[in-house]
């Protein structure tokens, strides 16, 4: 540890690495979140990859980022704006310059900014030399050459061995929050088990950059974020698609239904795609089909045939969906349809996110069609909410979308293990053998009808496309009998609102002004609300997960509100949702298409603006 | 020969009536469909497994209409789906039996992709592909099947499309079984049904199969009593494939393509025929005999298993792999998961 005792205590930080795409910044903004999280903040991260698999070396298209966000005080986002950047070359720079806060840190390897980098990077003049970066604390070290002398005499290949240059500025930073190195020692010997010679001389490397920092004083004022108060327990770090699968391998388990999986890469949703199929050791069945519309078909058959089905994809996959959600709503089977949300419409903005599905989600299918809607909002969340859909879905016998979006697919947070007993049970109603009483479309007071599983002797039937006679499960185009059927689907739907938790509100129950919003959003809302009521205003906010059917008390909590403002990524959704589901209250709406997150500030601006409008 | 697998076998002696659906069948009278009906509810007792592990799976069209007239398990899918349906139903439980009833239209047009996949991943699946040449559930347009100039009610100038040959875009997607019927030969297709039953991994049954009202007699050249001995092959494993109204004709290869021989004349012995072997590895031999028709140098069509050779199932891989997993990955249960890799405690 540093005896230096100048140093700022910050309640949170935000760090970004940004490099060309082979500089190994997801591996150096890892390595900052792990040690921080060891260090006991709470944290969120967010990649940022260039869209191209190999952009050309250093441009702009090409490069690569890793934002972590680590507190003292709890933290919703992956941060707005950075207390410092770690630039490796002039592109990286040039693209993030915008997300540094004034008077940010700004960490570059001055080797690498020549001539030909800068102007590649579409710079006119050097900024490290032309006064552009004034406004910032520039840091700006030979890295290269550095890294070179750190390692020279003890690498046989030199050139292999100058690709540890973002450990050397990972040791800058470590030194820049005071870190402890033992931890970065731990975490790259973890890393690289197998290669041993490999971590030796990254946890040089990193030493060194440390070393140099703390020799020749490059900070003169440190940072320091103490450890933040959060909940006893044993914590991991995860992302938003990794918890959704675990998520729904969790439901799997606890039901006792076998997991099935039909599904086609798309992005964002591709690693829960991938990561379920790491678990055959937990019985994952994981099938890869040729398309969307057969990922969804099969995950259909699976669950007719009992298992816990799922399909999962992004927009433009949903479309392709559609038809076969109404198969599965009028089969009434169980049926998990994950949807990661993504600039749209049609390929839109792959790799950005948004909230434009939600129409999608409630209404893009012909005739009556309700299914449970869900929304994620945190990567940790995606665990629980993933797991909830996959209870509802099964319990009521209806298809549920869980909407998350590429943002909180893609970040990070930090995730309290919860323990598998502790986790709310799931009770399927699943058909007894030779059951006398048994009918295909007999409910019960949920309007539930019951899970025949093929195999079962005594339950032989048939569902399908075509309109069902009432308990029976004959085909039947009798006039009162679809009407009856269709508005059965419809209170089904209606009726898990007795099951699920009532909305809660963050603040007080009654103001000036009721911030709402849903999904992937919650983060950013919450801290600009906080900072609101800080402020000694009068606002609350209630961010909705379960989106179809509302929460019972949703008008309870609107009508103690002077004003109701609706905050979302799409030009407006949910608020229109909301307009036609409870039209007695006014809705205000804040919408940003942009295929970027909510910056506090933004949203602050505009809750004061609506609070000044008499 | 039983079969061998590992779905359970009933523990008493099945009948007709055990399959037979208490639901009206709406199809056309005259509509071979009938027929095939009839063969199922024949056969199924004779594979001999429980009722309750036979399960069918259906898309859109006439023929899909079929899960309502068997009492099986059963879905009626959507339009072109019905081998992704059932895909997921044999995956997530290889104890079942699994049979699809699909079209032409429904498996060659719409669902063209699925049906091309199903067979390339060779999952123990039976297809019955009822080949109609035409789109008869929504009246009389053409088929990807119809032949090329046929006049129907979305080609009034003749189609100009050429249409698909079911065996060559089967054996084409690797397939491992592609068998042949016409609804005009009801023992013949119950004992096509029994070796699809029996053949492990994905088993295509084509059945021509005539539609009363929009393409009568469509198979005519084919099934007509006239014409069908000389135009028909039976094809039998471990047989010469011998055909015509006086068992004369025979198919002999003639180092390049296969041809009609007439025994004894030109000197053609019986021991110079080809005998079929259905298991067969090499697809050459039985893509010619897929391909034979009337209109190709006077060629009988080949009726019956042409293709049945044993390559490893989908669904098994999935199982080994899963068994594997089990047996030797560290994560046993959720807890294990969600406590693996980086943790730490506060």
């Amino acid at each position: 540890m540093t005896n230096n005792k100048n140093f700022v205590e910050l309640e949170d930080a935000v760090v970004k690495f940004v490099g060309d795409s082979g500089d190994g910044m997801q591996l150096t903004g890892t390595l900052f979140s792990d040690t921080a999280a060891l260090m006991g903040n709470d944290l969120a991260t967010f990649p940022d990859y260039p869209a191209e698999i190999r952009a050309p070396h250093n441009t702009i298209a090409g490069v690569s980022g890793f934002q972590s966000h680590i507190g003292k005080r709890h933290i919703h986002t992956s941060g707005d704006a950075c207390h410092v950047l770690v630039a490796m070359n002039p592109a990286s720079l040039k693209a993030n310059l915008k997300w540094c806060r004034p008077n940010a840190v700004i960490i570059v390897d001055g080797d690498i900014f020549d001539e030909k980098g800068c102007e590649k990077a579409g710079y006119q003049t050097n900024p490290l030399t032309d006064g552009s970066l004034n406004s910032y604390k520039l840091v700006n070290l030979p890295i290269s050459s550095l890294t070179k002398s750190a390692i020279e005499d003890s690498v046989s290949d030199l050139k292999t061995g100058m690709k540890s240059k973002n450990m050397y500025c990972l040791g800058l930073v470590y030194n820049l929050f005071m870190m402890n190195l033992d931890i970065a020692g731990h975490l790259l010997k973890k890393r690289f088990k197998k290669k041993a010679e490999v971590a030796e001389m990254n946890i040089m490397v990193v030493k060194a950059g440390y070393e140099y920092a703390e020799k020749n004083n490059i900070f003169e004022t440190k940072f320091k974020v103490g450890a933040a108060a959060l909940e006893k327990g044993k914590y991991r770090n995860i992302t938003g698609n990794v918890a959704t699968a675990w998520g729904l391998l969790a439901a799997s388990e606890k039901s006792g239904r076998p997991f099935f999986l039909g599904s086609y890469p798309i992005t964002p949703a591709t690693e829960i795609l991938m990561e379920l199929a790491q678990h055959k050791s937990l019985g994952a069945k994981v099938f890869q089909a040729e398309d969307e519309i057969a990922g969804i078909c099969s995950a259909i058959g699976a669950s007719y045939t009992g298992s816990l089905a799922c399909t999962t994809t992004s927009g433009p996959g949903l479309s392709l969906k559609s038809e076969a959600i109404g198969l599965a709503v009028m089969t009434e089977l169980p049926l998990v349809i994950v949807n990661v949300q993504r600039g749209g419409p049609s390929t839109g903005l792959p790799t950005k996110s948004e909230q434009s599905d939600l129409y999608q989600a409630l209404y893009g299918r012909n005739g009556e069609c309700p299914v449970i809607v869900i929304a994620a909002s945190t990567p940790a969340n995606c665990f629980y909410y993933a797991y909830m859909a996959a209870k509802y879905s099964m319990e009521h016998m209806t298809p549920c979308i869980l909407l998350t979006d590429g943002y909180i697919g893609f970040g990070s947070q930090i995730f309290k293990i919860p323990k598998m007993a502790d986790m709310p049970p799931i009770t399927p109603p699943i058909a007894k053998e030779n059951d006398p009483d048994y009918k295909p479309y007999k409910r019960d007071e949920k309007l539930v009808r019951k899970w025949a599983i093929p195999g079962t002797e005594g339950l032989r039937h048939r569902v399908g496309g075509l309109e069902k006679e009432d308990i029976t499960g004959n085909v039947s185009t009798n006039p009162l009998n679809h009407q009856k059927m269709s508005e059965y689907r419809r209170d089904k739907v209606n009726k898990v609102a007795d099951f699920i938790p009532l909305q809660e509100v963050y603040g007080e129950e009654s103001g000036d002004l009721l911030v709402v919003s849903w999904g992937g959003t919650e983060g950013a809302v919450r801290s600009s609300v906080k900072r609101m009521i800080d402020e000694g205003k009068k606002v609350s906010h209630a961010h909705f997960n379960y989106i179809m059917p509302l929460p019972k008390n949703t008008a309870d909590i609107f009508r103690k509100f002077k004003k109701i403002l609706v905050c979302e990524l799409n030009l407006g959704q949910f608020v229109n949702y909301l307009r036609s589901s409870l039209p007695e209250f006014k809705y205000q709406q804040f919408n940003k298409i942009q295929g970027l997150p909510f910056l506090v500030a933004e949203l602050k601006e505009k809750y004061y603006e609506i609070l000044e409008d008499k | 020969m039983a079969i061998q697998n590992t779905i359970d076998r009933a523990n008493e002696e099945l009948s007709r009536q055990d399959f037979v659906s208490d639901q009206m069948v709406k199809w056309c009278p005259g509509c071979g469909n009938h027929s095939i009906l009839s063969a199922v509810s024949k056969v199924f007792p004779e594979i001999g497994y429980k009722k309750e592990n036979f399960c069918f799976v259906s898309g859109i069209g006439c023929s899909s209409r079929f899960p309502y007239y068997v009492n099986t398990y059963g879905v009626h899918g959507i339009h072109g789906r019905a081998n992704a349906i059932a895909s997921g139903v044999k995956l997530a439980n290889p104890h079942l039996s699994v049979w699809i009833v699909t079209g032409d239209g429904d498996s060659m047009a719409i669902g063209g992709n699925h049906f091309i996949h199903i067979v390339r991943r060779n999952i123990d699946v039976n297809i019955m592909l009822f080949n109609n040449q035409i789109y008869g559930l929504t009246k009389g347009q053409y088929s990807p099947t119809t032949p090329m100039g046929s006049i129907t009610k979305s080609s009034p100038q003749g189609t100009i499309e050429h249409p698909f040959n079911t065996a060559n875009l089967v054996l084409g997607a690797q397939g491992t079984f592609f068998a042949r019927a016409v609804d005009t030969r009801p023992s013949l297709m119950t004992d096509i049904m029994y070796e699809a039953a029996k053949h492990d991994g994905t088993s295509v049954v084509e059945i021509l199969q005539n539609c009363v009202i929009f393409a009568d007699k469509a198979h005519e050249s084919i099934t007509g009593k006239d014409v069908k001995d000389d135009v028909q092959l039976i094809l039998k494993h471990g047989e010469p494939m011998i055909f015509g109204k006086n068992r004369d004709k025979g198919i002999i290869f003639n180092g390049r393509e296969l041809e009609v021989a007439t025994i004894g004349e030109n000197g053609v012995t019986l021991d110079k025929i080809l005998v079929h072997d259905q298991y067969q590895k090499d697809p050459g031999l039985h893509r010619m005999i897929a391909r034979m028709a009337p209109n190709r140098g006077g060629m009988p069509v080949a009726l019956g298993v042409i293709r049945s050779a044993a390559y490893p199932t989908y669904d098994d891989m999935v199982e080994d792999q899963i068994a594997y997993a089990k047996e030797n990955g560290k994560i046993k249960n959720m807890d294990d998961l969600l406590n693996s890799g980086d943790t730490w405690e506060l």
